[in-house]
């Protein structure tokens, strides 16, 4: 029972970090229509960002945040220069040229931080908490990714800027009749799920160490974490993040050998996908001819 | 993508017209010149080269067959790598454990293949668009860990293979032996894709990637041919795996990486998405530029691969030959030999179908 507890807490751990990317993968979907692969290696690259900080002598939590500043700024210039031209282009289109980023920031990594594995620093201290059932590292990503969902849901809910952004994402053509800038708000949408992969990013790197691969497995699971939310969902993606986790965590613990962990991800997306297409949260798409 | 399949409707519009037999005697003097050539070339040049030319159409076959799949059936797949590395180890189980001879792994591989597409296909029904993408994402990144796990596959170290020798009396060595046995495998390959995608069956595949609700209207059993171009691309994609394995020698899991599957999505964007003679193109970028671009940094055939994406999306979305088919038929028609022709590739050039609120929220 103990193992068990203790199982389940640490997938929670891994299961915010999931959240956190499944968060912002469903951002842009809903925003865009479009499954960013590159959110992956973009939240690698801010992370490396943030060590080259941390390396520098900046402490802990000017470097997050001046990370996070800097994935904004980035994101924004991404969506704006590279995803601008296939907004409306075929899927085929849209997907290929974010596995192209995927590769481009992945090389670019790999160019200039080289491939060998890097520790990165925890902010919180590695000690046993509740007769060693989760360390107090499990508990500071937890808490970090409560907090982060708190801020995006007041942001979402109650800011002036917040709103227009839901409301481009539902219906961009009333919306750009009211006077939004629906451009503008999908440019801050990519800002903010660049911020948000980069804090996902930062809280995985003391745990897996830090290279360019480093988020190949993490970006499987959090797809699969948006899937079975539904990937229309951003209260799903945090519920599907947190499931994916701790399945991953009890089925590597009782039933099969670590190695095949990403396999059994595969075989979670095919069920969700063949059983409840719309995952857990999601609404069902309606096609009008 | 639209624009690639009105080249391509407009070609075969020719090809069915007036113009037929004109376009068509010059066209197979051509062909034969180049399968001439091509079966000629390994005698000219090092045991090296040739083994590096097996390689670009064993990619060719591989690349063809994602095209089947992507560019006429509208499926995305990024997860080819590992319907190729299902071939290479049925061929290699066979040879390795029961000592079947190379040539008679090629229609169990076939088979294997052929049925993993359909068992594929058959859920990918369900997703359309980015989820399939998705989906054999997944698989791409599961295949090596799979492969590692079971003892039959040799598991890390994979299985060594001995390199089939050339039939005594014909005078040629191992590597012009496999050169050339590859080289009608991908005649074949080409020949039976070209008859497929110009029959019904491809017209069906084709109005489904198109229009799937229009396609159904017709009486398209949608279901049922998108399951077919599933199986028959990955038929085509686990043939060039048995050949690869027959021709290296060797299998291993960590060959068939997300990086060999994203290889063969490069090489089909490359050549041209729906197009066959794109395959072969794609093979040659596949087969030369990673390793150019090695001799750079470890990074940079990643950062190529990424940019030739990005770049052909945006300037070139329908490949070297998608793009230069049009011009090679423009030209044809300005010299006013066909004048059916003129008329025919100005509808299609005007006339895009654009394909809108496909799995929008409305």
């Amino acid at each position: 029972m103990h193992l068990f507890l203790q199982q389940v807490f640490s997938g929670l751990a891994s299961g915010a970090i999931y959240a956190s990317l499944a968060l912002a993968l469903v951002m842009i979907y809903r925003a865009t229509d479009l499954v960013n692969f590159a959110q992956g290696e973009m939240a690698m690259f801010s992370t490396y960002i943030a060590w080259m900080l941390v390396n520098a002598a900046v402490p802990f939590w000017a470097a997050f945040a001046l990370t996070l500043v800097i994935s904004f700024i980035g994101g924004m210039i991404i969506e704006r220069v590279v995803i601008r031209p296939v907004e409306n282009a075929p899927v085929l289109a849209a997907v290929v040229v974010t596995i192209g980023l995927l590769l481009i920031f992945n090389a670019l990594a790999g160019w200039l931080f080289t491939y060998t594995l890097q520790e990165f620093p925890s902010p919180f201290p590695d000690r046993p908490l509740f007769g060693a059932l989760l360390t107090s590292r499990d508990l500071g990503v937890i808490a970090v990714t409560l907090v982060m969902l708190a801020l995006l849901f007041v942001f979402f809910r109650f800011t002036t800027i917040g709103l227009a952004m839901r409301a481009a994402a539902q219906n961009p053509a009333s919306a750009r009749l009211c006077g939004i800038r629906v451009g503008r708000m999908l440019t801050i949408g990519w800002g903010l799920a660049a911020a948000i992969g980069a804090t996902a990013g930062i809280m995985v790197a003391p745990i897996l160490f830090l290279d360019p691969n480093m988020m190949g497995g993490v970006l499987l699971y959090a797809f699969t974490g948006a899937l079975l939310g539904g990937i229309t969902s951003p209260v799903g993606a945090v519920i599907g993040g947190l499931i994916v986790g701790v399945t991953e965590n009890l089925v590597g613990t009782y039933l099969i050998a670590s190695q095949l962990k990403l396999t059994v991800a595969l075989i979670l997306i095919v069920i969700v996908l063949v059983f409840r297409p719309n995952g857990l949260f999601g609404t069902a798409i309606v096609r009008r001819v | 993508m639209n624009d690639g399949a009105s080249a391509i409707a407009s070609e075969k519009f020719v090809a069915d017209g007036d113009a037929r037999v004109r376009i068509g005697t010059w066209r197979r003097f051509a062909v034969v010149g180049l399968i001439v050539l091509a079966a000629a070339l390994p005698f000219g040049l090092s045991n090296y080269q040739v083994f590096e030319l097996t390689q670009v159409m064993i990619y060719a076959i591989a690349v063809l067959g994602l095209n089947i799949l992507t560019g006429y059936n509208g499926q995305i797949s990024l997860g080819h790598g590992g319907f190729f590395a299902a071939g290479a180890y049925t061929a290699a189980v066979l040879m390795h454990r029961y000592g079947v001879p190379y040539w008679a792994t090629l229609p169990p591989a076939a088979l294997v293949g052929f049925a993993l597409g359909l068992l594929f296909g058959l859920p990918a029904l369900r997703f359309e668009g980015p989820y399939l993408a998705l989906v054999t994402l997944a698989m791409a990144v599961a295949t090596p860990q799979t492969l590692k796990y079971f003892s039959w596959t040799g598991g890390n170290q994979g299985l060594n293979l001995a390199k089939p020798a050339a039939p005594p009396g014909l005078g040629i060595d191992r590597d012009r032996w496999l050169y050339l046995f590859v080289f009608v495998i991908l005649l074949l390959a080409i020949r039976i894709a070209a008859n497929l995608l110009n029959g019904r069956t491809g017209r069906a595949w084709m109005a489904i990637r198109d229009h799937p609700i229009a396609a159904a209207a017709m009486g398209i059993d949608t279901a049922r041919y998108k399951t077919l171009a599933f199986g028959t691309s990955t038929l085509f994609t686990a043939v060039a795996g048995a050949l690869s394995a027959i021709v290296v020698g060797f299998v291993a899991p960590e060959s068939f990486s997300l990086f060999l599957s994203v290889s063969f999505l490069v090489g089909s964007a490359v050549g041209g998405i729906a197009t066959i003679a794109g395959g072969i193109i794609g093979g040659f970028f596949i087969e030369f530029v990673p390793n150019f671009a090695n001799d750079i940094s470890d990074a940079a055939p990643w950062a190529i691969y990424g940019l030739a994406m990005l770049l052909f999306m945006y300037a070139m979305p329908r490949g070297v030959v998608g793009s230069f088919g049009p011009l090679v038929a423009w030209l044809r028609a300005r010299s006013g030999r066909a004048a059916a022709v003129s008329e025919v590739s100005a509808l299609s050039t005007n006339a895009k179908p654009r394909q809108t609120s496909q799995g929008r929220l409305e």
